[in-house]
């Protein structure tokens, strides 16, 4: 079994064998049930936090592990092949909820509220789409005003992952003026006065909680600014390679499982006196779905590779917005594929391709949407009139 | 006190065996490898007597080739304190490693030595008992609970009736079986640590021991392809078939 890419060591892979288990063991029994209530339970964060999972990428001191970009590209692809975008989405909300605290919060912000989220005690959640709009960042209304010892917020949040149950809200709020220079973050916490959160239903990621946040006069004490005032949108862009490329990696990972599915019902479901897989036009449909997984992981570890190598060369970043969408491509031509294989039952609830199918669309709107990558690459790539 | 816990590298449970085509073995190039599972149950019965406070330090071995170190580093990830690794290119036959086990005990005197009842790769079922055997000490095979106290350890077994339990004068062997415990899920943070944990390399020859193979395996078969099922329609048909086709009753 050859590496995914030459830079990876044994220690990723002994990395990506305990994820496995853990996510086979503890994941993907539970995944159509869960989906099917609506949530999983709370306790799966303290399991995954005891395997390690929720600390990958933050500081040893509060209880993380210091990780490369190729370990968060290896959790993204296992965790996925639970079949489950929902399970992802909610039990690592931390993973882009908790970034700006480690990377710009003050020592005693990071002390008090980071321990608890990596032991997964507390939920975290990133909060910065508005009903107005996600897209476009730089708009955003929601204010908060200072008064003495607080910040006075006022404004609503969309389409927030962990929305309901977080302890813990990376707010993105304007302090200062218009655009991107008067963004700020704030850390919102679950008890404040005037904050309130109603549930949202989905096409897909049913288990995972997506939630309208508002907030009327909320007081926040200035000690909860995250980095500096009006440094906010720069914090926000921090973790972007990061979040975006386990988008990706994830993405390919649910593509995988569609194939791997689809060969096995391929395998057991006779038409016409012969298995599906003996029909040449099934077994080169999915030999067309393969070849895009294959396609798809391949630039995954490539621009992983080379985002580990330059992260901030303006050529990878291209190339991570290009990646994004072309594995949720992927992931969307392997799920129609696996569902059409299938047949009725691809239609039916129960299977993973059925589920992944109704994922697709939120992997390439959530995290950066189609034409927005499209338009940062090839800004990025100089490419303007 | 110290606990030797035995681990050996054999392919992944995970992956479909494939008997080599010149039928002298199994192929195991470009194969997933993977710590033999009873072994990583040894490992964690060791680790939880560390936790309790009863053993002191863990040491694990393994034998064979030089990839076996990888293996050596799984273990050392979920907790053990160090490692030696008995390098050799010959095939390792159980009484072979039983005798390489012996002379790592003879130098690191362990108290409690935890194996795997078998491997999942050969199935034989002897190291531990060969063990136990050449150095003279008690043994408790097959265990689904250990328990150490006054020099003893107090092992419930699984045997072909239920469950026995037995006692034992330290130092001992013991082999898992499956029910003994579930091992914990390695962690980033300890795959880093077990990076800088030591790892001695020793060889056969300085150990003392031939390890020459003394069986000689003639022919490796895949095992005949099994027929598919039929559904019968009724009671009647089925005693009918297993009566004339079948001829079990
Ligand atoms: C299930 C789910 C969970 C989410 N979780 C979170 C979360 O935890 N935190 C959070 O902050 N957000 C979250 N989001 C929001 C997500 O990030 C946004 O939906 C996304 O950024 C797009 O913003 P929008 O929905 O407002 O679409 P808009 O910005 O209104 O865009 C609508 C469409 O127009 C396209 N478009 C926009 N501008 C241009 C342009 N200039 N040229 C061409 N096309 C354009 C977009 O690509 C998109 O297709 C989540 C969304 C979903 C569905």
């Amino acid at each position: 079994m050859a590496a995914a890419h030459p830079a990876l060591t044994p220690e990723h892979e002994a990395m990506r064998d305990s994820v496995r288990r853990f996510v086979a063991r503890e994941l993907t029994p539970h995944a159509t049930k869960w989906d099917e209530a609506g949530e999983f339970p709370r306790e799966l964060y303290k399991k995954a936090a005891a395997a390690g999972l929720l600390g990958v990428g933050f500081p040893e001191e509060y209880g993380g592990a210091p990780a490369d970009l190729f370990h968060h590209v290896i959790l993204s692809e296992e965790i996925a092949q639970c079949g489950s975008g929902g399970v992802h989405a909610s039990l690592f909300s931390h993973s882009i909820g908790a970034p700006p605290i480690a990377s710009a919060g003050s020592a005693a912000m990071k002390a008090r509220v980071l321990p608890g989220i990596i032991a997964g005690e507390k939920i975290s959640a990133l909060a910065i789409t508005e009903p107005s709009g996600g897209s476009d960042v730089a708009q955003l209304r929601t204010t908060a005003k200072r008064e003495g010892a607080y910040f006075v917020v006022n404004g609503e949040k969309a389409f927030i992952t962990s929305g309901v149950r977080a302890d813990y809200y990376s707010v993105a709020v304007r302090t200062g003026g218009p655009g991107a220079a008067g963004v700020s973050l704030l850390l919102v916490e679950r008890d404040t006065p005037g904050f309130t959160r109603t549930s949202l239903k989905k096409m897909g990621w049913w288990c995972s909680d997506t939630a309208l946040l508002r907030f009327d006069d909320c007081r926040v004490p200035v000690e909860n600014l995250i980095g500096e005032e009006n440094t906010g949108f720069r914090i926000i862009m921090r973790n972007f390679n990061s979040e975006r490329l386990g988008m990706s990696a994830g993405a390919v990972g649910f593509a995988a499982v569609c194939v791997e599915e689809a060969i096995a019902w391929a395998r057991e479901r006779t038409t016409f006196g012969q298995k599906l897989i003996g029909h040449q036009a099934i077994r080169h449909k999915l030999v067309d779905m393969q070849m895009r997984v294959a396609a798809a992981r391949a630039l995954v570890y490539d621009t992983c590779w080379k985002l580990v190598n330059a992260p901030r060369d303006p050529e990878a970043i291209a190339q991570l917005a290009m990646t994004k969408n072309f594995a949720t491509q992927t992931m969307q031509h392997c799920a129609d594929g696996a569902v059409q294989i299938l047949g009725g039952a691809g239609f039916i609830r129960g299977s993973r391709s059925e589920r992944i199918y109704r994922e697709v669309k939120v992997m390439m709107i959530g995290g950066g949407a189609e034409e927005i990558m499209k338009d940062l690459a090839a800004r990025q790539l100089g490419w303007q009139a | 006190m110290k606990a030797l816990v035995s681990v050996k590298r054999v392919i992944d449970y995970n992956v479909k065996v494939r008997v080599k085509s010149d039928g002298t073995g199994v192929e195991t190039a470009n194969v997933k490898m993977s710590m033999n599972p009873f072994d990583e149950i040894a490992v964690e019965e060791a680790l939880r007597l560390k936790e309790a406070g009863v053993v002191t330090e863990v040491v694990v071995v393994s034998c064979g080739v030089a990839a076996c170190q990888e293996t050596l580093r799984t273990a050392l990830a979920i907790g053990a304190d160090r490692a030696i690794l008995v390098e050799t290119d010959v095939e390792l036959q159980p009484l072979a490693v039983a005798k390489l086990l012996k002379a790592v005990c003879q130098k690191e005197g362990p108290q409690i030595v935890i194996l795997g009842k078998q491997a999942i790769d050969d199935d034989s079922n002897q190291t531990g008992q060969m063990l136990a055997a050449l150095l003279g000490w008690p043994q408790a095979t097959f265990a689904s609970k250990v328990v150490i106290a006054d020099g003893k350890a107090q092992v419930t077994r699984e045997v072909d009736g239920g469950l026995e339990t037995v006692s034992i004068k330290l130092p001992a062997i013991v082999t898992t079986d499956l029910r003994l415990n579930e091992p914990r899920y390695v962690t980033l943070p300890n795959i880093m640590k077990a990076k800088k944990k030591p790892l001695e390399n020793l060889k056969p020859d300085a150990l003392g021991v031939d390890v020459a193979p003394r069986l000689a395996t003639l022919k490796v078969l895949e095992p005949p392809k099994r027929k598919a099922g039929v559904k019968v329609p009724d009671a009647k048909a089925l005693v009918e078939k297993l009566r004339n086709e079948a001829k079990v009753i």
